[in-house]
């Protein structure tokens, strides 16, 4: 037998494995190649080289490596299958193992049938996710892991991808959240990733490996997998050669490849030709003059400055208290800068504003008075409890106010932040249309920083290298997830920094502008544009911008600062009287505790963050309602959402049955036809017992029976009814397949979408505890009476059950039904006259009869209500609205009444309508334009809310806000 | 009661008339380049200025991102990538070009692809009009009118596609020579084009016989290869710039991909409107009329299955029936938005006739796709022991390095499995 070499290219590092004739493993390293595959790789092996010369069989492994073997001739081993060949030789008897690597997470079941799965392309990252939330927190990843082992609670983090867990991370942070906590959170995150994204429907169970570079370095990861899957330390196994067990695998696997000299491998590798498969763009910037010119036109657009130093008088105070960064701004009453600060938060806000203020004031606090403040921002409630700022106002309007500054006329803005993109077009002088980057495209300008530290680069350096570079790389525009892999293949493919980091920068324009915008040409966008917030900082990301749009732009030299100047503008603006703003003398005392626990206000349990200062002052965070915060709740007479949620419960009566208990999964199609079916089941004679209230827990008890993690959070959740279920140990589960909704007359055809319709096929393919008795699901179509009850007789005719019984059940099914219907829209009707009395505006909160569900909707309903606004939905009022006949095909029922729902909005000017999407509805992708259209034809706004697993309502209150400051600025206008 | 009123939100379009036929040029997106090359030639000889689009550069990608919503699915993407590319490259005169596509109508977004198309089209091309081929009835104002002998020689023409592409499938990584297997399909393809000038397409033992004879006298190695099947959402199943070229690359691995025929997929579509009849008493003229041809068409079926046996050299096309029984093992015909229990059912019949190994290819985030290919693998698994799938998500900005993975991760595993039968 030869010498055996395994060289594993990953995503982020290279392991590179040299075993000797009896199986010895001579040489094994695990480093970062930053990007430099190649180089990396050849250094390596050049190590190899000097300690043990001679013949090697040798293959390479891992997702970076297969281009390089492709074209240096080297053989080529999937990883997941080097791996299990280092299983079956060191570790025969496990029974399942579990990889973490860069980008990747894998599964291997060992026994009971072999298995090898591989985490979708949309499941993101895992130990570059891991590194992006370390940075995140502005601590290393081994700080990150000693913390976590201190973690008193975990934290719900959205565990699908990074992108995701980004958007719940980022407010525990604002929030003052114990990092120790969020650590932990992360690593729970990850593991409940790998379960859910994984093991579809598996349980992982025997004795674990664990293996991967992460799993090897991070203990509290181990930990948590550990807690999850509820193994001792007998049954998880953290090999020695975790980090390169892959490696070693694939040097095995290696007996059947041509010995050959090192030496000529490693020329062979370095010979390997650059490949010509990636698609290059124009370069940013022909020459050096054209960046000159570039610069000084931009140049031409700053504030004046004004010397602190010397200025004696008045001056306003704008904060904004960002994602990622805290902006402050200091300006006189003639808008000339005093001071301003631009820093990363490093995940403490409110520390930085505290810091740099008491140094302004206690430099210049004699000579200069602050007349008015103002914050904005993630953190605004935070920074404006602790300064006792004057106004708190929505971001959105900051920016406008902001870049109205700069040019009266414009009429398009664009935001690019750390963490967020925003634009707005602006209509007669308000802002007309609002466009947040959805969860799911979010990634912006701290994907390019996270980028930049993987290359170990500051972001500013990294954005300036693609200035020249000759051929930008086309890296798509998606979410971050997607580029990182495109990226990953970009530098398979040989691509260098340079072509990289301006690819970067046109990929996060194109996010914007197609994936946000969704501009179908660049003149959709208006001819005033303002560009702002922090990212655009960068000339790369600019120029790429003006390439996009064809379009010359305006980014102020502030274009960091917009939204702290911005909200001082609004300070100076709407003042009166004596500014409240924390003074100097009040600052020597200052000091603030924070404290993480949950609301036991009602049934929720809300995790909530409490802020004590030190003058006995307290704020709350986290909070969804007015009780969390101590207060008393906005009641819920006008909003409907609380009103169907109890009246469609009531359609049980709860009357006990002789014959058995039937469960009914309340999720889904449920949530319409639960009237139906409970008052079919109990006038058969049955008991109908419901599936538990959906949570996060419920999610996670089925979680492991998900078979697609990229079908929608309603569908996932459906999985732990069904154990809910059957841990209540009913006799039987009813949950019917339906192709055809019920006919509403309001469209061409009246489906079910797909998800709806069939999936209970997938649930009782899933679900080990499923089979024919104890779930039961027939097709029919409500419509057809005759073969409805045909389909119905024969389920259950066991159950002695004759044909007329059958019929007198659903006529009282349907008598349920309808009387929810009726008093749906009575309650419609009586909140639409009552918001009219009381001078409310009135909410459509459009979606699916599933959203009703809380843990869906995540109490969208109840943050508006606690806005002022009454709440409809589109069950209660679309009947009032015109039929109508749309662009697209109408032929499903819960569509059809979304677009009569648009209709009725449209034509009544207190009321407007707010969609709510479920991330992953492939329908709603129609829907969407065509609601935005009848809306947009009649003069109104369109707002649309994504949901999905995220418990952050921080993104949405945004856009609420800024939707009823738009909606109070156009009634101003009328009026 | 009382009469509720109706609001018009359509915009204008243009529409398709039959009169157009002698100076308009019609494109129409490639699905399956042989098939379509048979119609394309078909339709010429009908008098129909037809055009496949064969375009497929990245910029028919970015077309597509720039025109339709994100999250529409992605073969929606790659046809108005084409159109718009096609129609911006300056070849065509835009006031007598038309563009075609089918509409299927059921409860799968993909019924609303006309609508997204002439929408993706409106500002630059307002004047090109958006032909639906549909047979329930849809876009009656702009649709193509078939008569009953065109749409004979249609069925025709998907019968001997799908005997060309069955046979090449089964010869081409075995051939001896290469190019041998090239050649023998181009020949073919001229030689049934040409059949539709006259009544010679009737002769339909002929012409199959014709093509399963042609490909026998290839001469192939005799050796075992892994075989991949192919089966998901329609369009990313058959189009190369769907799937990012997966035959070839399944080619290139030494493999052979084994490609349900296209006939199924009508098989398909009219069995359901059968089933509905069953299922839901939606019994009527139509319903028989359905009924009928579907006898019809399964009885063509069965010739050319037996044509193929006869011969002898390759493995036949999969009996409609046959697949039916398959699909009720794993899941209720009742599924039938998408491709719906199709899949199921290509994937188990595939793995009864020895084909373990399958791509299922969807659009990333294709809801039919949730239950009816990634969610019923474990069901397979459990029915066929050495069931070896991988799901595979097709998306503008999937990489294909990503995708090229896993599916090599399923051949690694495919070979294993090859190597343990051949021991034994």
């Amino acid at each position: 037998m030869a010498r055996l070499l395994g060289i594993d290219v990953g995503s982020t590092t290279v392991k590179v494995v040299a075993i000797d004739e009896e199986g010895k493993i001579l040489y094994k390293s695990y480093v970062r190649h930053f990007a430099r595959v190649k180089e990396t790789v050849i250094a390596e092996l050049k190590n190899v080289l000097e300690k043990f010369p001679g013949s090697y069989s040798a293959s390479i492994t891992g997702s970076a490596g297969l281009g390089l073997s492709q074209r240096s001739g080297v053989a080529f081993v999937q990883e997941v299958q080097a791996a299990f060949t280092a299983i079956r030789k060191y570790y025969p008897d496990a029974d399942a193992a579990v990889e973490l690597g860069g980008e990747d997470a894998k599964i291997i079941f060992i026994t009971g049938g072999t298995e090898q799965r591989m985490n979708g392309s949309c499941a993101g990252g895992t130990g570059a996710f891991i590194d992006q939330m370390a940075t995140l927190l502005d601590i290393s990843v081994d700080e990150m892991d000693k913390l976590s082992l201190s973690a008193e609670r975990i934290y719900p983090i959205a565990s699908r991808c990074g992108v995701f867990a980004k958007s719940d991370i980022q407010p525990l942070i604002n929030q003052g959240a114990k990092k120790s906590d969020i650590a932990a959170s992360i690593f729970q995150a990850v593991v409940d990733q790998t379960v859910s994204g994984l093991a579809q429907g598996r349980r992982i169970k025997g004795k674990v490996l664990f293996l991967g570079g992460p799993l090897h370095f991070i203990k509290g990861l181990g930990i948590a997998f550990k807690r999850t899957l509820n193994l001792d330390d007998e049954h998880a196994i953290f090999p020695e050669d975790a980090p390169c067990f892959m490696a070693i695998g694939c040097a095995l696997h290696s007996v059947t490849v041509k010995e050959e000299e090192l030496g000529s491998i490693i020329s062979r590798i370095e010979n390997a030709a650059g490949s010509d498969e990636i698609i290059t763009g124009e370069p940013l910037f022909r020459d050096k003059r054209e960046y000159t010119d570039f610069v000084a036109r931009h140049r031409a657009k700053n504030l004046e400055f004004c010397e602190i130093e010397k200025y004696t008088g008045g001056a306003y105070l704008g904060i904004d208290s960002g994602s990622t960064t805290t902006k402050i701004i200091l300006i006189t009453p003639d808008c000339r800068i005093l001071y301003s600060h631009y820093q990363s938060n490093n995940g403490q806000p409110l520390d930085i504003v505290i810091e740099k203020l008491t140094k302004v004031l206690s430099k210049f606090g004699d000579r200069i008075k602050i007349l008015g403040s103002a914050t904005t921002g993630y953190g605004e409630d935070l920074i404006k409890a602790a300064i006792k700022a004057d106004f708190g106002i929505v971001e959105t309007v900051a920016h406008f106010k902001a870049a109205m500054h700069f040019n009266p006329d414009v009429d398009f803005i664009i935001d690019i932040g750390g963490q967020d993109i925003k634009c707005f077009k602006i209509k007669n002088g308000a802002i007309d249309s609002i466009m947040l980057n959805e969860a799911c495209s979010s990634g912006c300008g701290s994907f390019i920083q996270t980028f930049a530290k993987a290359m170990g680069m500051e972001i500013g350096e990294f954005a300036q290298k693609g200035l020249y570079a000759p051929h930008p790389v086309e890296l798509g525009s998606r979410c971050t997830v997607f580029m990182n892999s495109a990226v990953k293949q970009a530098q398979k493919e040989g691509a260098s920094v340079e072509d990289i980091s301006a690819g970067l920068s046109s990929s996060i324009v194109k996010n914007a502008i197609y994936k946000v915008i969704r501009a179908a040409s660049a003149d959709e966008l208006g001819d005033n544009i303002v560009v702002q917030g922090g990212t655009f900082l960068n000339d790369a990301v600019l120029r790429a911008f003006e390439k996009e749009t064809g379009k010359q732009v305006i980014r102020p030299g502030i274009a960091g600062l917009m939204g702290a100047f911005g909200a001082a503008l609004y300070a100076k603006e709407n003042i009166s009287g004596e500014s409240k703003t924390i003074t100097l003398e009040e600052f020597k005392n200052f000091s603030y505790k924070s404290m993480a626990t949950n609301c036991h206000g009602c049934t929720s349990n809300c995790n909530i963050n409490i802020i004590t200062f030190s003058d006995g002052r307290k704020l709350v965070s986290g909070n969804k309602c007015e009780r969390g915060a101590g207060l008393k709740p906005a009641g819920d007479e006008l909003d409907i959402y609380a009103y169907k949620q109890k009246r469609l419960i009531e359609c049980v009566k709860g009357t006990k049955g002789a014959k058995g208990r039937v469960g009914l999964p309340l999720q889904l199609g449920m949530y319409e036809q639960l009237p139906i079916w409970a008052g079919f089941f109990e006038t058969l004679g049955f008991e109908v017992v419901l599936s538990d209230k959906s949570t996060r827990q419920l999610y996670f008890l089925g979680q492991h029976t998900v078979a697609s993690d990229t079908a929608c959070y309603p569908a996932k959740l459906m999985h732990g009814h069904i154990e809910s279920l059957l841990n209540k140990g009913v006799d039987f589960i009813f949950l019917p397949c339906e192709s055809y909704n019920i006919d509403e007359h309001c469209s061409v055809n009246h489906y079910n979408c797909p998800i709806v319709a069939y999936y209970p096929e997938l649930l009782k393919a899933n679900n080990e505890r499923l089979n024919d008795d104890n779930f039961i699901m027939p097709y029919i179509d409500l419509n057809a009476a005759p073969s409805t009850v045909e389909k119905l007789y024969h389920t259950f005719r066991k159950y002695g059950i004759k044909k007329g019984d059958i019929k007198r059940a659903l006529k009282e099914g349907f008598a349920r039904l309808d009387a929810y219907h009726r008093d749906v829209a009575a309650k419609g009707d009586y909140i639409l006259k009552r918001a009219e009395d009381l001078g409310k505006q009135a909410i459509v909160l459009a979606g699916r009869p599933y959203h009703l569900d809380p843990e869906i909707n995540h109490g969208i309903n109840k943050l508006l209500t606690s806005l002022g606004m009454a709440v409809l939905s589109e069950d209660a009022v679309y009947a009032k609205g015109n039929l109508v006949k749309v662009n697209v095909l109408n032929q499903w029922t819960y569509h059809a009444r979304l677009y009569r729902a648009a209709d009725f909005c449209a034509h009544n000017d207190n009321v407007n309508l707010v969609q709510l999407v479920s991330f992953g509805c492939g329908l709603d992708a129609i829907t969407t334009d065509e609601v935005r259209a009848i809306l947009e034809k009649n003069g109104k706004l369109y707002t649309q809310i994504k949901i999905d697993e995220i418990n952050n309502l921080g993104v949405v209150k945004i856009r609420l806000r800024s939707m009823l400051a738009a909606i109070e600025e156009a009634g101003r206008k009328k009026a | 009661m009382e009469e509720i009123r109706t609001t018009d939100y359509t915009d204008d379009y243009p529409r398709w008339k039959e009169e157009y036929k002698s100076t308009y040029k019609i494109l129409i997106p490639d699905m399956l380049p042989w098939h379509f090359a048979i119609i394309e030639g078909l339709l010429r000889q009908e008098g129909y200025d037809v055009e496949i689009l064969k375009n497929s550069s990245r910029t028919v990608i970015d077309e597509g991102l720039k025109h339709v919503h994100n999250d529409t699915c992605y073969p929606c993407l790659c046809v108005v990538g084409q159109y718009i590319d096609a129609l911006k490259s300056g070849k065509y005169d835009l006031d007598h070009t038309a563009v075609l596509i089918s509409q299927s109508g059921g409860g799968c977004r993909a019924s609303n692809y006309i609508p997204l198309i002439r929408k993706a089209l409106k500002r630059e091309f307002p004047q090109v009009p958006v032909i639906s081929l549909n047979f329930s009835g849809l876009e009656k104002d702009s649709s193509f009118k078939i008569g009953a002998k065109l749409l004979l020689k249609l069925a025709y023409a998907v019968f001997y596609g799908d005997t060309l592409m069955w046979c090449y499938n089964q010869t081409r990584p075995y051939e001896v020579t290469p190019g041998d297997s090239d050649r023998a399909r181009d020949e073919l393809v001229r030689e049934i084009t040409d059949s539709f000038r006259g009544k010679r397409y009737k002769k339909f033992d002929e012409i199959n016989s014709l093509i399963i004879d042609r490909f026998a006298s290839v001469e192939r190695k005799k050796e075992r290869k892994v075989k991949v099947g192919i089966v998901g959402e329609i369009y990313v199943k058959y189009a190369y710039l769907g799937n990012n070229h997966l035959e070839q690359f399944l080619l290139s691995e030494d493999c052979e991909p084994v490609v349900p025929a296209l006939m199924d997929f009508l098989l398909y579509c009219i069995v359901n409107n059968i089933n509905d009849g069953y299922y839901y008493g939606r019994k009527g003229l139509v319903w028989r009329i359905y009924k009928l041809v579907y006898r019809i068409i399964h009885g063509k079926q069965k010739r050319v299955i037996k044509l193929f046996e006869k011969e002898g050299s390759f493995e036949p096309v999969h009996d409609f029936e046959h697949l039916r029984r398959c699909a009720d093992k794993v899941i209720n015909q009742g599924v039938k938005m998408g491709e719906g229990w199709l899949i199921p059912a290509e994937m188990a019949a595939l793995a009864e006739t020895g084909v373990e190994n399958i791509v299922c290819a969807q659009p990333f985030g294709c809801l039919p796709n949730h239950i009816a290919g990634k969610g019923v693998i474990r069901t397979l698994k459990s029915l066929y022991k050495d069931e070896n799938v991988v799901a595979v998500d097709y998306d503008p900005s999937a990489t294909k390095v990503n995708q090229e993975n896993r599916i090599k991760l399923m051949l690694a595993t495919a070979r294993e499995n090859l190597a343990a039968k051949e021991n034994k």
